[in-house]
């Protein structure tokens, strides 16, 4: 079990209030991903959750019951660390075992337990060894298993990844996220990364200065952002923000186009010049300087033959146009 | 550097460091020598060396003539005495400032520091007096108080500077593991912790065995250590080098041995952390 | 970055150390500062009371005060200006690729094994003795007369021998420094066209202002009451020559036995010694802050 109630949590560090209030359900099973730019309070909020700092005021209940004053150890969670946070005079297998060792397991259990995780993890050939001897990413698994051979009712994780090479990481992510599919506990997740967000989560929370934007399922967020912000932060390459008449011919202040929702057209749009175009060959990005709406990027699918300086015409899809008031709020 | 290097290069390199690093040791090794020779071989003009009388006569005599295992037997006691009763005070008080620092912990190590910076010629009066008073004078255990005292703020900010090395999400991962304190002190921190504490203990038996203000000043006999020893020595007469440089030889070996084996965990400590 | 109770349990396992500290260092300051403005003379006892200032006035009146202060002014820069110059090339000399690194380490750092008095009375008569020293061996052997160290130029002399003591430190201090240096700095600013000066001009030496601030930091505060080495070599002489503060309080305190003047002396000792400490930790504080 592990459904987390947050009611307006706050934390503030002296005069500052780094989360002003937080009101989040979290049901047991989910697979949450706090995400914002740093500094937004994500980490906070997920060591608010652990325990390892005080809340300021509000309440944190686990499962029914409040936590908000309970120790770290008492609240049932595990955590996997941004640098993974191993014990580096340990072997891995002592790593494993050390949390049921501090619960007071007897050691024939605590084997039986700490191998199977390791095979599941796929360390199985590396327990007795210092984590010193291990790669990045079998440093990240260990941590994993530390995590796992708990049983804990949700696991928490402090953007695992980042210290990962761009291969590695995807890989990981899937393994967590098949992790999650196997194990179906609790997890709050926390990263910078939209595209991690994206992927992994069964619901996203946006941050910001502390505060939570939106709440919702990945697609939820892609398709209705209630905010600029939201709609700036979530998608790759970034929504297309435009301001001044071009938005006010839709009833704006800004309106916003995904670059994979404009068109190029032979005719009528906006015309502009190509400035830079990117071919992936399976994608071709393009950014071009407008005459009505300033420079925007463009996604065209499959391989579209435009470049440096090449004039075009662009047409947003009318269907996909996203209407946010003056203060940054989206129209109904 | 990656980088090859040609071996005249190096060997021209290599003379001219040891060169200067045998000069810089001469001193010692002079000293050495000198507590071999015989009196006359020790004062002789040109110096001898290949010619010279050798002798153990000198160690004998200053052997025989002074207490040296009681000498001896202060400086062990009250250099690892105090040593060991810092670091049961300074290690709370380093974990609290490493892993709970507040905005004040910079300034209370730097005010730490500017204890050590009151000149002992300053406060010995009341520091005599004080030991007269309270019956510490010329005791190993006064000894032990003081020097702990004066090395307290080394021994702290040493300690400081190591577990500041440790990251703090261990920390926080033991506790989340459900670690105590106690949990956390005795299974994570200290075994990761054992060679900083062992190189602060090693300077800081050196400090205190090399100290020789309050050993002298605070001690006549009883309590007296090698540093006395040797102060007691410095007025030679006559022919009386040889043994002078036994005498010298003999106060400084134990620590002159014990500096060697542990020079490579020492010089990390004695940079006090901010220089890697 | 923690919970109240961390905090709480912080500032009890501080507690200790500071408190013993305080009383280390307020007890004896309090009792000097009281002896410092009594008359208290133990040749004769008899004579008590309220001294006033006088017991200061003592010391600005003395000729040699200026000379003590300037003395130990003049011994604390020497040392600090030798070890630093001296430890920067020496380092930079065993940073080379030489072989026998580690014994050679070993060789360098043994002064710093020495005790000051076993240091002070080695040079003082197995060196600079002008009958039997090896100096003064060496100086007749190229047909010169000895020269009268201790006597003719005490305060270089002692300089020296304390140069001596410290220069292991400075030195292992700034090769720490040295060998952390990133070799593709240095190789950077070699393909940006630096010469060999202008890459220890403008890449090592300010890599070493940390070592650099650590070595004066440490250094000053164990220079400004260095005492064993006077004692041991010159006794402060010939004359005042080589009498530095803690030297001329001791003297007050030892061989003229009045302590209220030495407890005077003891406060300026430590008034100077904050002067010091004051623009120490303004200049330098910033270099340690991490």
């Amino acid at each position: 079990m592990g459904k987390i109630v947050l009611n307006s949590v706050r934390k503030s560090f002296g005069e500052v209030d780094v989360i002003p209030g937080v009101d989040l359900t979290i049901e047991n099973g989910e697979f949450v991903v706090f995400v914002g730019p740093s500094g937004c309070g994500k980490s906070t909020l997920l060591r608010l959750i652990a325990g390892l700092e005080d809340t300021t005021s509000g309440a944190i209940v686990i499962d029914g019951s409040d936590a908000t004053a309970l120790p770290p150890a008492k609240r049932g969670l595990a955590m996997v660390f941004q640098s993974y946070a191993l014990y580096p005079h340990m072997t891995v297998r002592k790593n494993i075992m050390f949390p049921l060792k501090m619960a007071g397991m007897d050691l024939a259990e605590a084997t039986k337990r700490a191998d199977a995780a390791a095979s599941v993890l796929n360390l199985t050939n590396y327990m007795e060894r210092k984590p010193g001897q291990l790669s990045g990413g079998q440093r990240q698994r260990v941590a994993i298993g530390r995590a796992i051979v708990r049983e804990p009712a949700a696991f928490l994780f402090d953007e695992p990844l980042s210290n990962l090479d761009a291969a590695l990481r995807v890989n990981m992510r899937q393994e967590i996220t098949e992790l999650h599919q196997s194990l179906k506990t609790t997890m709050i997740y926390v990263t910078h990364d939209q595209v991690e967000a994206m992927t992994m989560a069964d619901k996203i929370v946006v941050l910001n200065a502390g505060r939570i934007e939106q709440v919702g399922s990945p697609m939820e967020l892609y398709n209705h952002p209630k905010n600029t912000f939201v709609a700036g932060f979530i998608g790759s390459p970034k929504m297309n923000l435009i301001e001044g008449p071009e938005a006010a011919k839709h009833g704006a202040t800004t309106i916003g186009i995904r670059p994979e929702h404009l068109e190029v057209v032979s005719e009528g749009g906006w015309s502009g010049v190509v400035g830079l175009s990117e071919h992936l060959g399976s994608d071709t990005f393009l950014k071009v300087t407008t005459d009505a709406v300033g420079t925007i990027n463009v996604r065209a699918g499959g391989e579209v033959m435009l470049r440096h300086g090449d004039r075009v015409n662009l047409a947003p899809q009318a269907n996909k146009i996203h209407r946010f008031g003056a203060d940054g709020k989206a129209l109904a | 550097m990656a980088r090859a290097v040609t071996t005249q290069r190096k060997l021209v390199y290599t003379i001219a460091a040891w060169s200067v690093a045998l000069l810089i040791f001469f001193p010692v090794l002079w000293t050495i020598l000198t507590s071999f020779k015989t009196e006359t071989s020790a004062v002789a003009n040109p110096p001898e060396l290949l010619s010279a009388d050798w002798t153990l006569e000198n160690y004998a005599e200053v052997w025989g003539r002074t207490d040296y295992p009681r000498f001896f037997l202060n400086s062990v006691i009250i250099s690892v005495g105090s040593t060991l009763l810092g670091l049961l005070i300074a290690i709370p008080a380093a974990w609290s400032m490493a892993f709970v620092p507040s905005n004040k912990t910079k300034d209370l190590l730097m005010w730490m520091l500017s204890t050590k910076m009151m000149p002992a010629a300053a406060v010995l009066i009341p520091m005599y007096l004080i030991f007269q008073r309270t019956g510490l004078f010329d005791t190993r255990t006064g000894l032990v108080l003081a020097l702990m005292l004066m090395n307290l703020p080394v021994i702290i900010w040493m300690l400081y500077t190591y577990f500041k090395e440790i990251p703090g999400e261990i920390l926080e991962a033991a506790r989340m593991d459900g670690a105590s304190l106690r949990d956390e002190v005795l299974y994570i921190l200290t075994p990761m912790a054992i060679p900083g504490i062992a190189s602060t203990m090693l300077l800081n038996i050196i400090l205190a065995w090399n100290e020789a203000f309050w050993t002298i000043t605070l001690t006549t006999t009883k309590a007296a250590p090698l540093s006395a020893f040797i102060a007691s020595f410095s007025a030679p007469q006559g022919l009386f080098y040889a043994k002078l440089s036994a005498a010298s030889t003999m106060a400084i070996a134990p620590i002159l041995i014990l500096g060697w084996f542990s020079q490579k965990q020492l010089v990390r400590g004695l940079t006090f952390g901010a220089v890697k | 970055m923690a919970t109240q109770s961390s905090r709480a349990t912080a500032r009890l396992m501080v507690a200790p150390s500071v408190i013993v500290l305080f009383i280390w260092m307020i007890v004896p300051l309090a009792l000097t500062l009281w002896f410092a403005f009594r008359i208290y003379r133990l040749l004769s006892p008899d004579r008590n009371g309220w001294a006033g200032f006088s017991n200061f006035l003592w010391y600005f009146n003395s000729p040699d005060f200026w000379l003590a202060i300037s003395n130990t002014l003049v011994l604390v820069g020497g040392v600090l200006a030798i070890t630093i110059v001296f430890g920067v090339l020496i380092a930079l000399l065993i940073d080379q690729p030489v072989w026998g690194q580690g014994p050679l380490r070993i060789l360098v750092i043994s002064p710093f094994f020495v005790m000051p008095p076993v240091a002070a009375s080695v040079w003082e008569n197995l060196f600079m003795h002008p009958q039997n020293g090896l100096l003064a061996a060496g100086a007749i052997g190229l047909g010169m007369q000895p020269i009268l160290f201790l006597e003719q130029y005490p305060m270089s002399s002692v300089i020296f021998i304390v140069s001596w003591e410290w220069l292991p430190f400075a030195t292992l201090i700034f090769l720490t420094a040295l060998q952390s240096l990133s070799s593709e700095q240095l190789e950077a600013a070699e393909m940006d066209g630096a010469s060999a000066l202008s890459r220890f001009r403008y890449i090592v030496m300010p890599h070493m202002t940390r070592a650099i601030t650590v070595v004066v930091l440490i250094q000053t505060i164990f220079l400004l009451g260095i005492f064993g080495e006077i004692f041991t070599t010159t006794q402060g002489g010939p004359g005042s020559a080589s009498t530095t503060l803690p030297y001329m309080i001791y003297k007050q305190a030892v061989i003229a036995k009045d302590i209220g003047r030495a407890a005077a002396g003891g406060i300026i000792a430590v008034i100077l010694a904050n002067i010091v400490a004051f623009f120490l930790m303004r200049s330098m504080g910033k270099h340690l802050d991490t």
